[in-house]
């Protein structure tokens, strides 16, 4: 037995985000089934799957949005299973959503803001910040890198929804990451947006890892070393995107079936 | 938003130099300061203490449940039960006419120390709410109200049952008879423009701003770092402070407490207060409060002198209330931010 959990832990210790046999019930449905997953730092991985395979469940499991029913997640070699979501953003995880879930009676640089101030100190500071302070530039840098500097000092509520979702990235940035979970980040965007998406993940420093859920495999297969294919809650396959593409399972069940 | 696009348009303090533009864009409320601090000069007493510092005491109260509310999008209605614990607890610790249950110590001992116990109830109240929305959150809160006034109603040994305490006078220090007219106008001015300001000042502040962040999505404030829960708690204790103030100035004007004085009606009047006046800006509450002063006070005479019973003055409050709710849900404010919205050119975005 010992062995066996010596060899597990050596196997995890090098991973960035590490699953085992996460399992996750909504009622007696089962969203994840036994999922066992390991990404290095710094690697960029597809998940690719059908409406209601479970990648967004899978990411929650992750991020402690909704923890696993049973199985553990590590995150670079610590048990995170049961730690709430803000601890492991602190520690350096971040994510979007695939439905925006933004700040919409705040503007869109209050909305950058809180995502830099929350991963830093002070987010309980009675004093104001001031217009010199080095948050106030990285605030402004992100709005320039997904361009809203436009639309900077609008409330989100009245941005169209091109413009919400690359706020749902921007606020994915903050800060000093160390793995990113986009969820269909490129879903609702314009094929130039699209473009300016896929300049901003490969411009990302190399040892940011990223999971990325896309259904777009003009994106995904360009933005990837690895792709993980799910069904019904489980991993079916795991490859190269070369691989992935021309595998006759992955034809049938996801690249021919005409999916939404 | 006309209220915070004037008058707190950044995230990032002015810069020096910018006094001039500092003091253009509060223009309003500069110059309802300064009237307030020169209404002494042409004011009776019974303007002063009785409509006047009436409404800025209540006001605090009012402004203690907008910051929980208007930032935070959490309904407490345990905010005139917090004022209370902190009234009770100065006539307690301090000098009333029950000898045999004040303890008569010196008003710089029993004044902060009731501040704190009140502080500490409020911030309980706000842990045990902290982890539910909504309506969870007004019905929790409202059991505390509940069960307090209860408390005080039936227990002799401390609170004294419902006679409750009388002859509560503000202290006498640095060679001020606080409890006279004209300075205990001052002291209620004092604190209820501090709170104000501190309000104003906070809602731009990381821990404001992340208290809106709070209001406008939890779970997303979770998924960028921050302890949603410890941010709620440390927001029921900031208000808490303010309502507390509030509870002892009230206690000081009115000379007395009692279980009535935070009853489900009193509990209630705080929601109508601030809901009437907006929840939308600090300024709100203190709107709010103004109105119902002035409607507690003089519709009852208004009433009979039409030839109506003057009881129903509760019934026009009522009234008021569901007209404000229906054509305004963001209250006075809200129809003054339309209106003049409609006077400017430009309306959609807010500078930074
Ligand atoms: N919060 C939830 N409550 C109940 N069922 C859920 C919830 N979230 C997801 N599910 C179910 O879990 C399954 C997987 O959903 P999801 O992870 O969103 O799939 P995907 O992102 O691959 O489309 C679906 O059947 C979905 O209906
Ligand atoms: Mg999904």
């Amino acid at each position: 037995m010992s062995t066996i959990a010596e060899r597990m832990a050596a196997a995890g210790a090098g991973a960035a985000i590490e699953l085992r046999g996460v399992t996750r019930l909504f009622g007696a449905l089962a969203a994840l089934t036994d999922i066992t997953l390991s990404v290095r730092p710094g690697e960029r991985r597809a998940v690719l799957g059908s409406n209601g395979a479970g990648k967004t469940t899978l990411l929650n499991c992750v991020t402690g949005d909704f923890p696993p029913t049973s199985g553990t997640v590590r995150f670079f070699g610590e048990d995170v299973t049961i730690l709430p979501p803000h601890e492991r953003i602190r520690r350096g995880l971040r994510r979007t959503y695939q439905i925006s879930l933004l700040f919409q009676r705040l503007t869109v640089r209050e909305n950058v803001y809180l995502a830099c101030r929350g991963v830093s100190r002070g987010r309980f500071s009675f004093l104001r910040t001031r217009a010199g302070e080095a948050i106030m530039q990285s605030v402004a840098d992100l709005i320039a890198l997904v361009h809203l500097e436009n639309v900077a000092d609008r409330l989100v509520g009245e941005l169209a929804h091109g413009q919400q979702r690359q706020l749902e990235i921007a606020l994915a940035l903050a800060g000093a990451p160390r793995f990113i979970l986009f969820d269909e980040p490129a879903a609702g965007l314009s094929p130039t947006e699209r473009g300016d998406l896929v300049a901003i993940l490969t411009a990302l420093p190399s040892h940011i890892g990223y999971i990325i859920i896309e259904h777009d495999m003009d994106v995904a297969l360009r933005v990837v070393e690895s792709v993980t294919m799910m069904h019904n809650g489980r991993i079916f396959k795991e490859g190269a995107p070369a691989e992935i593409e021309t595998d006759p399972e992955v034809q049938r069940l996801y690249l021919g079936g005409g999916h939404g | 938003m006309a209220l915070t696009e004037t008058s707190t348009p950044s995230i990032a303090a002015p810069r020096g130099g910018a006094l001039s533009r500092w003091v253009s864009r509060h223009a309003a409320i500069l110059l309802l300061g300064l009237i307030l601090v020169l209404l002494p000069a042409v004011a009776n007493e019974f303007l002063l203490d009785q409509i006047v510092g009436w409404s800025l005491a209540l006001g605090m109260i009012a402004l203690s449940l907008m910051f929980l509310a208007g930032y935070g999008g959490m309904v407490s209605l345990a905010q005139m039960t917090i004022a209370g614990v902190a009234g009770y607890m100065v006539a307690v610790l301090g000098a009333s006419s029950l000898p045999t249950i004040s303890l008569f110590w010196p008003w710089w001992v029993a004044t902060p120390l009731a501040i704190a116990i009140a502080v500490v109830f409020g911030t309980l109240s706000g842990a045990l709410s902290a982890r539910t929305e909504g309506i969870y959150t007004i019905m929790i809160t409202l059991a505390i109200a509940a069960a307090f006034f209860y408390l005080t109603l039936q227990n002799w040994p401390i609170f004294n049952g419902f006679n409750g305490f009388t002859t509560i006078p503000a202290p006498h220090f640095w060679g001020v008879n606080w409890r006279a007219p004209v300075p205990l106008y001052y002291l209620i001015l004092f604190f209820a423009a501090s709170s104000y300001g501190a309000v104003v000042y906070i809602s731009r502040a990381p821990f404001g701003l992340a208290l809106q962040g709070v209001r406008d999505n939890p779970r997303r404030m979770e998924a960028i770092g921050y302890n949603v829960a410890a941010h709620r708690v440390a927001a029921h204790a900031f208000a808490a402070l303010i309502a507390a103030i509030g509870g002892v100035l009230l206690v000081w004007l009115n000379n007395q407490i009692s279980p009535f004085s935070i009853s489900f009606e009193r509990v209630i009047d705080v929601l109508v207060i601030a809901v009437v006046g907006g929840l939308g800006h600090p300024i709100g509450a203190f709107v709010g409060a103004i109105i119902y002063v002035i409607l507690r006070t003089f519709a009852l005479d208004a009433l009979l002198a039409v030839g109506l019973d003057g009881r129903r003055f509760q019934t026009i409050i009522g009234l008021g209330f569901l007209l404000i709710v229906l054509f305004s849900p963001d209250g006075v404010i809200g129809l003054w931010r339309r209106w003049s919205a409609r006077l400017r050119a430009n309306g959609g975005s807010r500078r930074l």
